[in-house]
C-alpha cells in the first residue's frame, strides 16, 4: 500500500473503509461468520444476532439527537436490520477528563429512553477516563444481542425482479451533522432521522412481508447500501433517480456543498428489498410511520455488480460507492 | 415574497424542458456540414454534463471537447510540494479550499500531511481564515489561496480584512489563474490538434464572468471566429447553451452571447475587479500542469504586500524543482482536450479517486473524476 497511515478516508463508509476491513482485517480474523459480512453477526445456529459499534461525532449534540441516543440506535437498528429483536446491550465510555457531568447525564438520560423504545436492556459495561486532549469529549461503544424472530435476510438474496424501497427520505443525519460542524447557521427545521428501527421492522414482519434484504443506510448512505447489495447479491440494482426521497433542506445542503444525497450518512432510515407483488404493502406499512418512504427502484440482470441511475429524462449512469472525505466543492 | 434555495435550480432540471433541447438539437443539427466539438473549458460544466448525463442526448455530429478549467487540476506538483512544505512546518496552520487537501504532490497529499501531524484545514469561505487566525495567536496561518478569476476577489477581500483588523499571523500562498490566457494558448495550438479534438466553439465560464464579465471572451469569436455561449451550471441551461452554439453554427456566426443571464453581463463585477487590482498584480508566467509555462495567465500579490507573501517569507525553504508527472497518467492531454479519461490507460485501473494518480481524478471539476463517477456506461 503506497499511503502507509490511515487517513481520514478510511473510516467514510466507502471504498476506501472497504480496502482496509478486507485487506487487513478480514484476511486476519476471516472465518464464515464473520465473512457474511452482515449488520449483525447470525451465532448459535442463526438464533442469536451480534454486534458492536463505536461512537464519536462532532458536536456531541445535534438537532434531532445526541451521541447516546446515536449509539443505543446504532447498535438496535443493526440487530433489527438482521431480524433480530435487540434485548442486551454493553456500554463502554472513553471520557475526557473535564468533560461537564451534567452533559454526561444528558447523554444518559437519551440512552434511556432509547433504550425503552427497543424494550432492551444495559447489562454490562465499562467506564475509562483519560487524560485532557486524549479523547475528543466522549467516545461510546455498545455491543448488543438480539434474538432472531424473522430469519433468511441477507444482502446476497437479491434477484431478478424485486423491489427496493427506502423508508423515508434520505440523508438528514449527515447534512445535520455536516451543517453543525461547520458552525452552518441553518434556519430550517431540519433534524437528524436518528431513530430506533425495530418497531418499523416488527410491523412489516407481523404484516407478513417477505423481507429479502434490509440494511439502515448509515456511513456511505444510500449509495453504499446499494453497492454493497448489487455486488454480494451478482445483480443490477436500477434506480429512478427522481423517486429518491431528498427533503428540500437535505437537497440544499446539497447544492450548496456540493454533495450527493445519495452519500450521506443516515442514522434512522433503512434500505428494503422486497419481491415486487409486496411492494406496495410495504410501501403502505413504511407511510405509517413515514410519508416520504418510497419504491425507488427495481433488481435486474442488466450490470451484475452495479448499480444504475436513471434520469426522467433518458439517461443513465452508474452510482458508484461513495469515496474520500466528505469535502466541499471550491466554485 | 421570500425566494427558496429550490427556486434556484428546480426549473434549470426540469425532464420536460431537457427533452425538448434534446429533441430540437437533434433536428438543428442535421444542418451541420460536419461533426462539431464543443469545449467546455470550466470544470464545472464538466461536472454537470458528465452527471446528468448530457453526452447521452447529444446527437453522433456533436461531442464535447473537456477544457482545463479546473483550478486543482492545473495545479502542478511543484507548487503543491510548496504547500507541503509549510504544512509541515511547525506552528503552522495550513489552511485551502476543498479537494485541494487530496492532491498528491511528490511526497503526497496535503491529507498525507494531515496524518503525519500536520495541522491543515479547509474552510468553505477564505474569510474563516480570519476566525482561525484570531484563535490561534500563536500559530502562523497561511492560505494556500486557489481559483479563477472567481474566487480570487475572496483572497482579495481576506486581505483586506487582515490589514484593517491589524492581524498579524495570516501569509498568503497566491494561485490563482486567469482564463483567456489560457484558451488563447489552445487556439494557437488548434492547427495541429486531431481533427477528432478540434475546438469549434466555446461553452464560456460563467461564474467566472460574474466577476469578470462576458467581454473577456470576446478575442475568440472575432480573432478566432468561435461562437462562445457563456452558460449557467445547470443541465437546462447547459442544453440551451448548445442549442445557441449549433444556431451560431449553423448561421455562420461567431459572436459571444449569455445564457446565464441571470447573473452575467458584458462588464461583471467592477467593484471585484478593483479589489484584485488593489492588491495583485499579474505574475509573469504560471506553470499550468499539462499546458506549461502560460504567460500573463495568474496573480501575485503587488511588492508593497510582501509581508504578507508566503512565497518570499518561506522562499528559502520551498522547493523549486520541477516535477513531472506519473509517466502513464495523461491529465496533461486530458486538461488540453486531447485525450478523453477512458482514454488513459491508468483511468479506473490503477488510478481512482481514492488513489489518485493524476490531478484530475481528485477534484470533482476534474474531468477523471467525473467520468469515474458518472460517465462510465458503456
Amino acid at each position: 500500500m503506497k499511503n502507509a497511515t490511515i487517513t481520514l478516508a478510511h473510516g467514510n463508509g466507502g471504498s476506501e473503509s472497504k480496502e482496509l476491513v478486507e485487506s487487513l482485517f478480514y484476511s486476519t480474523f476471516g472465518n464464515s461468520i464473520l465473512n457474511n459480512s452482515e449488520d449483525a453477526a447470525l451465532i448459535e445456529n442463526g438464533k442469536l444476532a451480534f454486534t458492536t459499534d463505536s461512537f464519536t461525532v462532532s458536536p456531541l449534540s445535534f438537532s434531532g439527537g445526541d451521541i447516546g441516543k446515536l449509539a443505543i440506535c446504532g447498535t438496535c437498528n443493526d440487530l433489527a436490520m438482521m431480524g433480530a429483536k435487540p434485548k442486551y446491550l454493553s456500554i463502554a465510555f472513553m471520557i475526557e477528563e473535564g468533560f461537564s457531568f451534567e452533559e454526561l447525564r444528558h447523554i444518559i438520560k437519551s440512552m434511556h429512553d432509547e433504550l425503552e423504545k427497543n424494550d432492551a436492556i444495559i447489562v454490562c459495561g465499562d467506564t475509562k477516563v483519560v487524560p485532557k486532549g486524549n479523547v475528543d469529549k466522549l467516545f461510546i461503544n455498545t455491543t448488543g444481542i438480539g434474538e432472531v424472530y424473522y430469519n433468511g435476510i441477507s444482502a446476497s438474496h437479491l434477484k431478478e425482479g424485486m423491489s427496493i424501497l427506502v423508508s423515508r427520505d434520505i440523508g438528514s443525519h449527515g447534512a445535520v451533522v455536516f451543517a453543525a460542524r461547520e458552525g452552518m447557521a441553518l434556519s430550517s427545521e431540519l433534524k437528524s432521522d436518528c431513530a430506533s428501527l425495530y418497531p418499523q421492522v416488527k410491523s412489516l414482519v407481523d404484516a407478513s412481508i417477505s423481507i429479502v434484504a434490509m440494511r439502515d443506510a448509515t456511513r456511505g448512505g444510500l449509495a453504499a447500501v446499494l453497492n454493497e447489495w448489487a455486488s454480494s447479491s451478482g445483480v443490477t440494482i436500477e434506480i429512478n433517480e427522481a423517486s429518491i426521497p431528498i427533503c428540500e433542506e437535505v437537497q440544499g445542503i446539497c447544492e450548496l456543498l456540493g454533495f450527493e444525497a445519495t452519500a450521506l450518512a443516515n442514522e434512522g432510515t433503512f434500505v428494503i428489498a422486497v419481491p415486487v407483488e409486496e411492494a406496495e404493502k410495504t410501501l403502505e406499512i413504511l407511510r405509517q410511520t413515514n410519508q416520504s418512504a418510497a419504491i425507488i427502484g427495481t433488481v435486474n440482470n442488466s450490470y451484475k455488480g452495479k448499480v444504475v441511475l436513471k434520469s426522467s429524462w433518458g439517461t443513465q449512469r452508474f452510482l458508484e460507492l461513495p469515496t474520500g472525505e466528505l469535502l466541499p466543492r471550491i466554485c | 415574497m421570500s425566494i427558496e434555495l429550490k427556486d434556484l435550480y428546480d426549473d434549470f432540471r426540469d425532464a420536460n424542458v431537457i427533452k425538448a433541447y434534446a429533441k430540437q438539437i437533434a433536428i438543428d443539427a442535421k444542418g451541420l456540414n460536419r461533426p462539431i466539438g464543443i469545449m467546455e473549458v470550466c470544470g464545472g460544466h464538466t461536472h454537470t454534463i458528465m452527471k446528468y448525463g448530457l453526452p447521452q442526448l447529444m446527437p453522433a455530429n456533436i461531442h464535447f471537447v473537456h477544457g482545463p478549467g479546473c483550478p486543482v487540476c492545473i495545479m502542478p506538483k511543484e507548487r503543491i510540494d510548496h504547500a507541503y512544505t509549510l504544512a509541515m512546518q511547525e506552528n503552522v496552520i495550513l489552511i485551502t479550499l476543498g479537494d485541494m487537501i487530496k492532491v498528491p504532490g511528490s511526497n503526497g497529499s496535503l491529507q498525507d500531511a494531515r496524518a503525519k501531524g500536520a495541522d491543515v484545514r479547509f474552510v468553505y469561505s477564505p474569510m474563516d481564515v480570519l476566525e482561525i487566525a484570531k484563535t490561534n495567536p500563536t500559530k502562523k496561518v497561511i492560505f494556500f489561496a486557489i481559483g479563477f478569476e472567481t474566487t480570487t476577489p475572496m483572497t482579495a477581500a481576506l486581505l483586506e480584512s487582515v490589514i484593517t483588523q491589524k492581524i498579524d499571523n495570516v501569509l498568503f500562498h497566491i494561485n490563482h489563474v486567469t482564463v483567456p490566457e489560457v484558451m488563447t494558448v489552445l487556439m494557437a495550438d488548434e492547427e495541429n490538434r486531431p481533427v477528432e479534438n478540434k475546438i469549434d466553439a466555446f461553452l464560456g465560464p460563467s461564474h467566472v464572468s460574474v466577476i469578470a464579465g462576458s467581454d473577456i471572451y470576446q478575442p475568440f469569436a472575432s480573432v478566432y471566429k468561435r461562437p462562445v455561449v457563456v452558460s449557467g451550471f445547470e443541465p437546462v441551461d447547459v442544453m440551451q447553451s448548445i442549442h445557441m452554439i449549433l444556431r451560431q453554427m449553423i448561421e455562420g456566426r461567431s459572436e459571444v452571447e449569455i445564457q446565464y443571464s441571470r447573473a452575467v453581463d458584458k462588464k461583471g463585477n467592477e467593484k471585484a475587479q478593483a479589489l484584485i487590482r488593489k492588491y495583485f498584480e499579474k505574475a509573469p508566467f504560471f506553470s499550468w500542469r499539462g499546458l506549461g509555462k502560460v504567460a500573463n495567465s495568474s496573480w501575485k500579490l503587488k511588492e508593497e504586500f510582501s509581508s504578507y507573501d508566503a512565497e518570499k517569507i518561506y522562499k528559502d525553504i520551498l522547493p523549486t524543482k520541477e516535477c513531472q508527472d506519473h509517466k502513464l497518467c495523461r491529465c496533461g492531454d486530458i486538461l488540453k482536450g486531447l485525450a478523453t479519461p477512458p482514454e488513459c490507460t491508468i483511468f479506473g485501473t490503477l488510478c481512482k479517486p481514492s488513489n489518485p494518480i493524476g490531478s484530475c481524478m481528485v477534484s470533482s471539476e476534474g474531468a477523471c473524476a467525473a467520468y469515474y463517477r458518472y460517465g462510465n456506461m458503456k
